[in-house]
């Protein structure tokens, strides 16, 4: 049986649009939403986008939800396999949906002004005749929402794949948007154009991987369905190196996604050049889904390749880890050093995801979604603080770990919110980051892991350095003049609409709570992965 | 009444008062009353806690246990044992003195506020800490300390608070971050179930292999010996004390270093038993070191500040000495020695302050001379406290560090021995820093120094009564004392080799009488 055959099968193929709900809701949204772009007037378009998105994202977290929790058992395959619904897919779904919902809220806000973070026209030269008329007219980009949207739904689509076409396809329709987006900042667009390209060629590169990879796990097995595969290896194989070498080729492409060393390099530009809202976005929500996909395909493979992968996933974790903490410890901007503990924070939920054991997994779903809720939170926090000029204009976020000085002194609220933050990045205990590090390190131990968890440790001790750093440049030291304002809407600057503060509150509120009262959600995780694992 | 929770109350009650001082306004103008009465209403509560415990009873009293994160066998567990109990003691006592002493230091209302509202956390974590029964929920207490003094340090300190505060935080964090890992292995190696994370499930538990019990002890051991903090771990006290302001150090050092030596006695020992008594020899060493280096060091110093630091380093050897020693007399002794080293150097911290906020340098060379005449008060005040930092008979510290020395000496008599020579060294830097600032001829400039005011007397003079009532009166405490020190010896059984001629060596009185030095 080949490609083509199923394709020319295709008319039989059934639809079980209960199931599919929450990423069709999303999709639909988003076509919905390139419509408005086409037809409605410039003056209303935002008025409908955002309410839409909001609409879209929530409805289909809360279908997902739904889903998990109804009593019938919704759990088998559907559009001939493509898709896989079960509970674990099912979570992925309503955690990347949940971060995406705080996502758009810091996505939609402005100043009173109208000054949000996305270029008025993306498509003009900066710095050209055609940008200044476009910014005095006052337009604005209002397609970042159906872009959003539609990155949304292939993440959505990403951890409940069934084959490995749907993941490709998942896998473009959640990067094509965000490439987009990553080069439609507003201030030093030129960074941020750059930013857009490197993130491009490198993913464009990531997925020839992955397709390649798929081709030679193809040839080896003969299917493309991860449970065919799954049979096919357990099943006794004989030409091991040729499914080897798609496996790991498959990997590379998922890894680039998460953002793990050696394909890491795109991280620290993309998440600085891209405008903040979407590095939020883009930092939480497409960990959660490639992390959920890289579940799928290494546990459909474990069976007959663990021994051959551990190795393989070890060294990836530790380099992922210390590469990581240690190019973190000299940054001195605010985004690139949130960037390096992102590729950090990659280092230790592959941690939980190399232990193979359902602690692992039950430990990486819980730092997936309290790592992806603090993210969102945290780069809210870093759009609201931005540089002024001397007529008081404002500019571009003022990034600079400079000019960071004496924030918690002008700014308390803004300051000491995103100081806890960086506590749960840290790992300090009381925040759900100190939680989510026990639960995967104490897997790792508990799976035979120790040399993992340890390194693990020793970073985390290591990156507590640079997480002081910006405590230290907010709270101990004086600021330099008055060229950077925090746009809290409590003291001075400018007043935005309030949607990030509710955002941050949201995500600032889940964090301690998780980290309090982590129990019921870490019973919940652990139930889901015993149902997983055989 | 019997069922209520008075323990969390108590525990509760500074974090409730740190929010009512942070977040209600109207309050800001009376910030630093407020901070005062309600640190005083804890420490009622804490003294009325004390009435009600039975010191005859022995074991953990006052205990509650909640599930929290039955997933990791976490519980909310806390009690009180006698060593506890003196420890809750010391801090509810050390903070409102602490903020009396530092009534001025603070200008604006807003950084008032925010100051107490810090101590006042801290105040919550440091009983909570003394009371945990779980590994786990000590060992969150443990590191959340850090961020309430590190705020108090960089925030408020001196010139070199950045730096400092960092160096802290990191010591701390490394160390930390290494028990961790112990505590993780304590929960995949250990008894495991929803109550796997109890001191009671894991006292007496059987590790299975040497090697790990080893290892989770080391992890345990190294986060306790950074807090203490002993030699060759100890270099960011001193950096710390100098920079911060004189109250943060009475605190960081008074109480919140005890914590290290209190998980020593409370997890160390009964919880790893076989590996205490492989690492001892080490260990006591290390105490040694401490002892002789901590106030070598402290010869030489100039700044009063980090003297007094490196005092603290040589006394905190003292206790560890005791706590590794494993006799009945020394486990008493170091019990007692955390609670009179709190009061001892807690006064000395706050009497250098108010020298400092009078001559406006730390130097001690550029103190005085003199300032005797002009501050009789003054001066009588830090050579009482000073006094009582050498151990001198009369005072507390005298009755914990001859414990300390006989118990030692009962089960390896050159430890002892050596021991004492950090005593003579103990006059020799107290007399010496005494004898600079304010003996000679008074300078000019001097002469209108202020002597003590009324809130500075209320301040330092109740630790000093303490210190004299306990010193000719110490069975109040040593009672509480007694049974845990007996459990301790217990739990850890100690064999120590046959041939020292002291396996049986019989309980030395508390040495009231004792003249020996």
């Amino acid at each position: 049986m080949n490609l083509t055959v199923v394709l020319a099968v295709g008319p039989v193929i059934e639809f079980d649009w209960y199931k599919l709900a929450p990423v069709v809701v999303v999709l639909v949204a988003a076509v919905l939403a390139t419509l408005v772009e086409a037809f409605a007037p410039v003056r209303a378009r935002r008025l409908i986008e955002v309410p839409l998105a909001l609409l879209a994202v929530a409805s289909a977290g809360l279908l997902a939800l739904h889903l998990a929790i109804s009593p019938q058992d919704i759990s088998g395959a559907t559009a001939n396999g493509a898709v896989t619904i079960d509970p674990l897919g099912l979570y992925l779904q309503l955690a990347i949906a949940a971060s995406a919902l705080i996502g758009l809220l810091v996505i939609a806000d402005r100043t009173v002004q109208g000054d949000d973070a996305f270029a008025p026209q993306a498509s003009a030269v900066p710095g050209s005749e055609y940008e200044e008329q476009a910014r005095k007219a006052g337009l604005t980009q209002t397609d970042v929402f159906p872009l959003v949207l539609f990155a949304t739904g292939g993440m959505m689509l990403f951890p409940v794949a069934g084959d490995l076409i749907t993941l490709f396809v998942a896998l473009e329709v959640l990067s094509l948007p965000l490439y987009l987006l990553s080069g439609m900042a507003r201030h030093r667009r030129l960074l941020s154009q750059e930013a857009s390209l490197k993130y491009f060629l490198l993913g464009a590169m990531a997925s020839a991987f992955f397709l390649f990879g798929a081709a030679w796990v193809y040839g080896a097995t003969g299917s493309l369905s991860l449970s065919r595969i799954g049979t096919a290896i357990s099943g006794g194989l004989t030409q091991d190196t040729i499914l080897l070498t798609g496996v790991v080729l498959i990997l590379a492409g998922l890894l680039f996604k998460v953002g793990a060393v050696p394909f890491h390099y795109w991280t620290p530009d993309v998440y600085q050049g891209a405008p903040t809202p979407i590095t939020g976005f883009m930092a939480a929500c497409t960990k959660i889904a490639a992390f959920g996909a890289l579940l799928r395909v290494l546990y459909a493979v474990t069976p007959g390749l663990e021994w051959d992968l551990t190795p393989v996933l070890w060294t990836v974790a530790i380099l992922t880890m210390v590469v990581g903490t240690v190019i973190g410890l000299v940054q001195r901007d605010v985004k690139r050093l949130l960037a390096y503990s992102a590729i950090a924070h990659a280092g230790f939920i592959l941690t939980g995801v190399a232990s193979f054991s359902p602690d692992g997994i039950s430990g990486t779903l819980f730092y997936l979604f309290t790592y992806g809720i603090s993210t969102v939170g945290a780069f809210g926090l870093i759009a609201l603080v931005r540089e002024v000029d001397a007529e008081g204009h404002m500019r571009g976020q003022a990034t600079g770990l400079d000019q960071w000085r004496g924030l918690g002194r002008r700014s308390p609220l803004l300051a000491g919110t995103f100081a806890f933050f960086l506590l749960s990045f840290a790992g300090i205990p009381l925040t759900a980051g100190f939680v989510g590090k026990f639960a995967v390190f104490a897997a790792a131990f508990g799976a035979g892991a120790a040399p993992l968890a340890i390194t693990g440790l020793a970073c985390s001790a290591a990156a507590a350095f640079f997480y002081a750093r910006i405590i230290v440049a907010m709270f101990f030291e004086e600021s330099p003049d008055d060229s950077v304002v925090a746009r809290t809407g409590l003291g001075i600057g400018v007043r935005t609409l309030g949607l990030t503060q509710i955002a941050v509150a949201i995500s600032a509120v889940l964090t301690l709570v998780l980290g309090v009262i982590p129990g019921w959600f870490l019973n919940f995780t652990e139930e889901l992965s015993l149902l997983w694992v055989p | 009444m019997q069922n209520f929770p008075w323990l969390t109350a108590l525990i509760v009650a500074p974090a409730i008062g740190s929010l009512v001082v942070w977040l209600v306004r109207p309050l800001r103008r009376y910030v630093r009353q407020v901070a005062l009465a309600w640190s005083l209403i804890v420490l009622a509560g804490a003294v009325f806690l004390a009435f009600q415990f039975e010191s005859s009873q022995g074991g953990v009293q006052f205990a509650e246990r909640y599930a929290w994160i039955p997933r990791f066998g976490v519980s909310y567990a806390v009690g009180l044992n006698g060593v506890g109990l003196v420890l809750v003691l010391l801090s509810a006592a050390l903070v409102p003195v602490v903020l009396l002493a530092g009534w001025k230091e603070q200008s604006s209302p807003a950084r008032q506020a925010n100051y107490a509202a810090l101590v006042l956390v801290l105040e919550c974590f440091m009983l909570a800490v003394f009371a945990a029964r779980d590994v786990f929920l000590f060992y969150l207490l443990f590191e959340a300390m850090l961020i309430p003094v590190y705020f108090m340090i960089g925030s408020f300190g001196g010139e070199r608070r950045k730096p400092a505060a960092l160096k802290f935080l990191l010591y701390s964090l490394a160390g930390g971050l290494v028990m961790l890992a112990g505590v993780i292995a304590c929960w995949t190696e250990g008894p495991g179930g929803e109550q796997g994370f109890m001191i009671d499930s894991l006292t007496g538990f059987d590790w299975g292999s040497t090697r790990v019990e080893r290892l989770i002890f080391l992890s345990f051991f190294v986060a306790f010996a950074v807090k203490a903090p002993m030699f060759p771990v100890h270099t960011w006290l001193p950096d710390a004390a100098q920079a911060a302001k004189p109250g943060t150090s009475a605190l960081l050092v008074g109480v919140l270093d005890k914590v290290g030596t209190f998980g020593m006695v409370a997890l160390c020992l009964p919880l790893f038993p076989e590996a205490s008594r492989w690492a001892a020899p080490v260990i006591i060493g290390l105490a040694l070191v401490s002892i002789i280096w901590g106030a070598l060091l402290a010869l030489g110093q100039k700044d009063i500040l980090r003297m007094i630091a490196y005092t603290s380093v040589s006394h905190f050897g003292f206790i560890v000495l005791g706590i590794f020693a494993v006799t009945e007399t020394a486990e008493i002794g170091a019990s007692f020695y955390m609670v009179n080293h709190g009061l001892s150097t807690g006064a000395l911290f706050i009497l250098a302050g108010f020298l400092i906020r009078r001559r406006g340098t730390a130097d001690m060379t550029a103190m005085g001379p003199g300032l005797q005449r002009t501050t009789p008060l003054l001066a009588g005040t830090f050579l009482a406290v000073g006094l009582s930092a050498v151990a001198l008979p009369g005072f507390s510290t005298f009755i914990s560090e001859f414990m300390v020395m006989a118990g030692t000496y009962q089960r390896v008599p050159l430890a002892g021995v050596i021991s004492v020579l950090g005593v003579i060294l103990a006059a020799l830097y107290i007399l010496i820093a005494y004898q600079k600032i304010f003996t000679g001829p008074v300078q000019e400039d001097l002469a209108s120094t202020r002597d003590l005011g009324g809130r500075e007397l209320w301040a330092v003079g109740p630790l000093i009564a303490v210190m004299l009532f306990l010193g000719f009166c110490p069975t109040p405490v040593t009672d509480l004392l007694r049974v845990p020190a007996a459990e301790t010896v217990e739990q850890s059984a100690f064999d120590w080799p046959p041939g020292s001629g002291l396996e049986q060596a019989e309980p030395v009185g508390t040495g009231q009488e004792g003249g020996q030095e």
